[in-house]
């Protein structure tokens, strides 16, 4: 359970900001909040999860400190958000584990890198690591089949897994029943938010982020991050495809469907990564959860990091350094997806079923 | 040069505007004279978290269009506008500076929007007012931060916590100005001025000269810094005074709230659903007389005339849904006599006025979207609508105060916006935009989001007008 104080204190400016409503244009939180009148600690999962943290709200607000009432709603929305993702993680034994989430995704995605790059040399000797391999198979010459496959197949499940379950249980907590969560009306809606990322536009102007200006900056970021990792998700199952069912092995020529589509998505997210990066270091600290910055920041690297390396990787698959460099993206393509049910990653599921929550209840009303 | 953090801005020469005041009507005064060509610097009183006066409080304006449009249903012409002014004033209005007012409201939103203001489409918040008045995305602090930050952009001075203290008008002519900055007495000089520093309703000393200390149970509901000294400067420099000293805006709300800021949320919506008593607990008038908005300004009034100048709202568990939620939980009780307890009544009292009101209902329609036909008979006072009985617990009651939105005196300005003096003559380069002239238009009562309709129109005219004094010329930009 989160904190009954952070509980508390949303509960309290939920009422406040119920009783101005000032900010309804900005985003799907306020209009939701005003089909209620009260607020249990499920409608405040909810409105947590809902929030995109534009952070509109901030700067417009009236009762934003130095006033008394003291009213911070991105931050609070934030801090019940990173506490309601710490609350979902399974097994709960991780869930200690990645408590403190950056120090514990950087040792993961670390002790990943190390080990691969490490069994790699060792099993391999440094004569193939270090060689140039080219033509047919020149990947699994460094790191045979199975042993990419099969360890990738598991990490994929349970991360399904355990998406799966965090979002289920969410959605319980949200207070909505199983079967609603599969609306097909409701996802279509939530899914046509999410993919122009509709909560980020600030009622038309954009978010105030980094600081008080408005603008798209960041919302085109996460947009370029969001598709080029589509992209790289799309490029990779291709890959799939055509080792398996047509018999073509990687790695495929530099103007074939998996590259072209693998090296646009690759390098969408390295921008779009980099720029978020970049505007977290100035973003104004004041409507932000200290807490988060490690997990947010850690995430973000580690995506701009496997890119990168699989960029790297592309250019120079035809030199010594690529035995190293697929080792090192591997490495990271694994510490990502075995802090994927741990980390930021998260929001995206998440947020997606407050979405769907939202589309229901504003549907029903 | 930023001035928002630190400001090096040279106080030893003549700057062509002087602007004071840091709310809505000093940046449209300053922003038009900066367009011009003028150098203006603007002071503000109130530290940069709590800029922009009463401003930062509003959440429309109302003006004039003939067509609906992306954040408005329908078009409000100005024999409509004019109308709506006349009947909340009662005809106590200028009538040249209204209709200049109304004329030159059309289509300010467009002049707004090139200036950093946005807008939102009506949505369920936005009162009954979606046709009428254009509301500001994010309401009036917003609005404020988009016009700081353009005022900044075109290179206007400004200064935070710069209080001013006097001006020095000689000969009707205003020569220069001394404010407090971080503690220092500062002189500064320009060739023209343009006063937009608000009411005195902040000022709870100098409302005690009307009320008396009455006065010390009023809540403010806007910004502390409105403490009219510029307005006492003025009148005592001889401008030409308007509007009634002794009459406030003051409407009911909840007795909790902050002395002062509390803002919009400390209304309360309740009074019509229920029974209003004193601290005696008696009635003291028709709660149902009219719709709430139509109401809430004279319900201000009606509690400061009550003893200690407190009221209680009581409903029952029939009405709580049927108003906008309060910021502050109401009081909570299974009987009548327990709410009286918890409230600090005589329980005796309170129930024999309940017990009273509830035989008295005729019966009718319940209707709170009408004015429908539930009524009292044969009880003083009457209870002219939505007149249900007290009979469902729990009990909910919210105390009442008044709260004061503005002061009516101001100082007498024309057309230009020029401060007329009391030999009738204008002040060459005195001019006063917003609350401080408010008084001229709106003699009594009040239209929602008219208030920074005022302020646009009379900012710009008097923007213009002292920048058109100071360089010569004047052509607007945009």
């Amino acid at each position: 359970m989160p904190s009954a104080a952070l509980l508390k204190e949303a509960e309290r400016i939920m009422v406040i900001c119920n009783a101005c409503r000032y900010c309804e244009g900005y985003c799907a939180v306020f209009p939701a909040m005003e089909l209620r009148r009260t607020f249990t600690d499920r409608d405040l999962k909810y409105l947590a999860n809902l929030c995109h943290d534009c952070r509109g709200c901030y700067y417009a607000c009236q009762y934003a400190p130095p006033h008394e009432f003291d009213l911070n709603v991105p931050k609070t929305l934030a801090g019940l958000r990173l506490e309601t993702y710490r609350d979902l993680m399974r097994p709960r034994a991780l869930r200690d584990l990645f408590r403190r989430n950056a120090l514990a995704v950087s040792l993961v995605a670390s002790l990943s890198v190390t080990l691969v790059v490490l069994f790699t040399l060792l099993l391999r000797g440094s004569a193939v690591f270090f060689g140039v391999h080219t033509g047919e198979n020149a990947f699994y010459q460094v790191i045979p089949y199975l042993t990419m496959v099969l360890p990738f197949s598991a990490l994929s499940l349970f991360i399904l897994a355990g998406l799966g379950m965090g979002t289920a249980s969410l959605w319980r907590e949200m207070g909505g029943k199983p079967n609603e969560l599969l609306g097909l009306r409701a996802n279509g809606q939530a899914l046509w938010d999410v993919l122009r990322l509709r909560f980020l536009d600030g009622g038309g102007y954009g978010c105030n982020y980094p600081g008080e200006r408005f603008t798209m900056f960041r919302r085109y970021l996460h947009h370029a991050v969001f598709y080029g990792f589509l992209l790289c998700m799309a490029s990779t199952a291709l890959a799939a495809f055509y080792d398996h069912f047509l018999r073509l092995p990687a790695p495929y020529p530099f103007w074939s469907w998996p590259v072209v589509i693998g090296a646009m998505g690759g390098i969408a997210v390295l921008t779009g990564t980099g720029g978020l990066l970049y505007l977290k270091r100035l973003m104004d600290r004041r409507p932000a959860v200290p807490q988060s910055l490690g997990m947010d920041t850690c995430f973000t690297v580690l995506l701009f990091l496997t890119c990168l390396t699989g960029l790297l990787l592309l250019a120079l698959r035809e030199t010594p350094a690529m035995g190293l460099l697929l080792a090192l993206h591997l490495g990271l393509v694994a510490g990502f997806l075995i802090t994927m049910p741990y980390g930021k990653f998260v929001h995206a599921v998440y947020r997606y079923a407050a979405l769907v929550r939202n589309a229901l209840e504003q549907s029903q009303n | 040069m930023d001035c928002r953090t630190e400001c090096k801005a040279d106080f030893s020469h003549t700057f062509d505007v002087l602007v004071i005041g840091g709310g809505n009507a000093a940046l449209c005064a300053a922003m038009t004279a900066r367009e011009a060509g003028a150098r203006v610097v603007l002071l503000e009183g109130a530290p940069k978290d709590f800029r922009g006066g009463n401003s930062r409080h509003t959440r429309n304006l109302r003006y004039l269009h003939e067509t609906g449009n992306n954040h408005l249903t329908g078009p409000y012409l100005e024999d409509e506008f004019w109308d709506d002014l006349m009947r909340i004033t009662g005809g106590q209005t200028n009538e040249p500076l209204a209709r200049l007012i109304i004329r030159q409201s059309a289509n300010v939103a467009e002049w707004m929007k090139r200036h950093g203001g946005t807008f939102q489409p009506s949505m369920r918040g936005t009162l009954h007012l979606a046709r009428t008045n254009g509301f500001f995305l994010g309401g009036g602090k917003a609005l404020m931060n988009a016009y700081y930050a353009t005022a900044h952009k075109l290179g206007i001075e400004i200064l935070y916590d710069a209080e001013v203290q006097d001006l020095e008008i000689f000969d009707d002519t205003f020569i220069g100005g001394s404010f407090v900055l971080q503690g220092a007495l500062k002189k500064v000089r320009a060739k023209s001025v343009v006063v937009a520093s608000g009411g005195f309703q902040a000022n709870l000393e100098w409302l005690k000269e009307y009320w008396g200390d009455v006065a010390d149970n009023f809540i403010i509901r806007g910004t502390p810094y409105n403490k009219g000294r510029m307005l006492r400067v003025l009148l005592d420099r001889g401008a030409k005074p308007v509007g009634d000293p002794r009459q406030c805006h003051a409407v009911a709300i909840d007795a909790r709230a902050p002395k002062y800021d509390g803002g919009i949320v400390t209304r309360l919506d309740c009074v019509p659903f229920g029974i209003v008593v004193n601290k005696n607990a008696r009635r003291f008038y028709d709660e149902g007389e009219d719709f709430w908005p139509k109401r809430y300004a004279i319900w201000g009034r009606l509690v400061a005339q009550q003893p200690d100048q407190i009221a209680y709202s009581i409903i029952d568990s029939k009405s709580l849904d049927l108003f906008m939620p309060s910021v502050f939980p109401p009081v909570v009780s299974d009987s009548i006599g327990e709410m009286a307890v918890k409230l600090g009544l005589n329980p005796a009292a309170m129930e024999e006025t309940v017990g009273t009101f509830n035989q008295s209902i005729r019966p009718g329609t319940f209707d709170p979207t009408a004015l429908d036909d539930c009524v009292t008979e044969g009880l003083e006072p009457l209870k002219s609508h939505w007149a249900r009985p007290l009979d469902t617990p729990p009990f909910y009651g919210y105390p009442l105060r008044p709260g004061i939105t503005f002061t009516y005196l101001g100082v007498t300005v024309n057309e230009r916006a020029q401060v007329i003096m009391q030999n009738e003559r204008p002040a060459r380069n005195i001019f006063a935009a917003g609350e401080i002239m408010a008084g001229n238009i709106l003699g009594k009562g009040y239209l929602a989001g008219f208030g920074m309709t005022l302020g646009t129109v009379f900012g710009r005219i008097a923007g213009r007008e002292a920048a058109r004094h100071a360089i010569g010329s004047f052509t607007e930009r945009s």
